[in-house]
């Protein structure tokens, strides 16, 4: 009686918690559905587009010759192979520090014209922009990020070490939340970063949509965001740990097919 | 007996990680140049890890046995008690609600809240419930709420590490993240009868 009275209790506890997950899983569903021929998003990709080929910066150039690794202005399947190693730059880089770089080399930017911080920096909106216009010209293909080249190798290794690296006043490292399987935060879904076919669902899905701000934000963005409120400091645009951390996450997503911009909360 | 367990601990605890040293250095040398600007407490805390993160994450919170139990007794040794282990069950409702403190862009010097509900369903009435942690829910009517059960509860708030080594629980005592008198409304919370989380 004692093992039926806990039995029916139990499934009256989680059945709350259980309901709402399903009902948010289904409106966000919807949402997703109704949004498959003309998300907002696409909008983003067109604007995009345009500030990529505008010419600005001190030397009145578009962006149209950046290599973003398969050879200068080809941008198709080239997301789909990022964060690589870069010999112009010596260093591994992900869409948005390559961006960085070729708004440097070819249009004459200087630091101040780039974000500090992903997270609400007033520069973002143009980056989010252009980042998910590069990363469309990738959509339908597979995630191939390579692991080649020796900085690869270490970028990979720093970001899984910095995973699993605990800090702060509250303990938290990513490992914390993204572990494992089928856990929420509130009603936020957590993904298991390690298990590929999660890994898959994040990496391929940004830069995206998102319903809440009703903004494009990029996978820095998103990194920013976790680190706000996994009580660390404010992680820096384009910074080491934030492309290591890529490294890592791609390389459990490799074969997933791009498909951007998401639809997220 | 107490002490020569924590004298032991810290020592070992204070020995430098084996192997993987130079690539450790450079993890850490990027993480460190990988953030700047909010409040300097969280540039600095995050910065630096104590021995207890530091283990944990070299050991991705799977640490050997022997080094579990060492964990469990350091981190025991050092729990602070407040005046009363039961406070107020309305507190800890608001406490266990609260979302904010310690972000870098939160004012300092407010309380901080225990956003327990971010991992724990504790009253039936909040659906948002999280489920990184167990369900509290008859945490109390379970345990009953005598004094070793207060001090119980009041002690793996304090600091889930005394109880298991390297828990995704923060250690919300230990790292002042909460006051003992906070706790002791959130073990309220959980243990009296009049709270919604044993009505």
């Amino acid at each position: 009686m004692n093992r039926l009275a806990y039995a029916l209790a139990m499934w009256i506890f989680f059945l709350p918690a259980a309901l709402a997950d399903e009902t948010l899983d289904a409106i966000v569903g919807q949402y997703r559905e109704a949004l498959k021929d003309a998300s907002p998003g696409e909008l983003f990709v067109d604007l995009g587009e345009e500030l990529f080929r505008t010419k600005r910066g001190l030397k009145h150039a578009s962006l149209e010759a950046c290599d973003f690794g398969l050879g200068p202005g080809v941008l198709a399947g080239a997301h789909a192979q990022l964060p690589r190693y870069f010999a112009d730059t010596d260093r591994v880089e992900d869409l948005e520090s390559r961006l960085m770089s070729c708004m440097r080399q070819l249009q004459g930017f200087s630091e101040d014209a780039f974000p500090r911080h992903a997270r609400s920096d007033p520069r973002m909106p143009d980056f989010e922009r252009l980042a998910v216009y590069v990363a469309a010209q990738s959509n339908g293909m597979k995630l191939a990020a390579p692991l080649t080249h020796p900085k690869e190798v270490e970028a990979y290794r720093i970001g899984e070490r910095l995973f699993y690296r605990r800090a702060g006043a509250h303990d938290f490292s990513c490992a914390t939340c993204h572990m494992q399987q089928g856990k929420r935060i509130r009603l936020q879904r957590l993904a298991q970063l390690t298990n590929p076919g999660e890994a898959q669902g994040v990496f391929t899905t940004w830069p995206a949509y998102r319903v809440a701000p009703g903004e494009v934000h990029t996978l820095q963005d998103w990194l920013a965001i976790c680190y706000w409120a996994s009580r660390h400091p404010q992680l820096r645009y384009g910074s080491e740990t934030s492309v290591a951390l890529q490294v890592f996450l791609a390389q459990s997503a490799n074969g997933g097919v791009i498909a951007v911009p998401g639809v997220k909360r | 007996m107490k002490r020569a367990v924590l004298g032991i601990a810290l020592a070992l605890l204070a020995m430098p990680a084996p192997g993987q040293d130079a690539l450790a250095e450079r993890a850490e040398a990027a993480f460190i140049a990988s953030f700047a600007g909010g409040e300097p407490a969280v540039l600095i805390r995050t910065g630096l890890q104590d021995e207890v993160q530091r283990l944990c994450s070299e050991h991705r919170n799977a640490p050997p046995a022997g080094l579990a139990q060492l964990i469990e007794g350091a981190q025991r040794a050092v729990i602070r008690y407040p005046a009363r282990l039961m406070g107020d069950w309305r507190e800890g409702e608001r406490i266990a609600a609260d979302f904010t403190g310690l972000r870098y862009d939160d004012k300092p010097g407010q309380p901080n809240g225990g956003n327990c509900y971010a991992c724990h369903q504790i009253a039936r009435e909040e659906l948002g419930a999280g489920n990184v942690g167990p369900s509290l829910l008859g945490y109390g009517k379970a345990r009953g709420w005598g004094v070793a059960a207060q001090r119980l509860a009041y002690e793996r708030i304090y600091n889930s590490q005394a109880f298991t080594a390297c828990s995704a629980m923060p250690r919300f005592g230990h790292n002042g993240v909460l006051t003992p008198e906070q706790i002791a409304h959130l073990v309220a919370l959980l243990l009296d009868p009049g709270s919604p989380v044993n009505r």
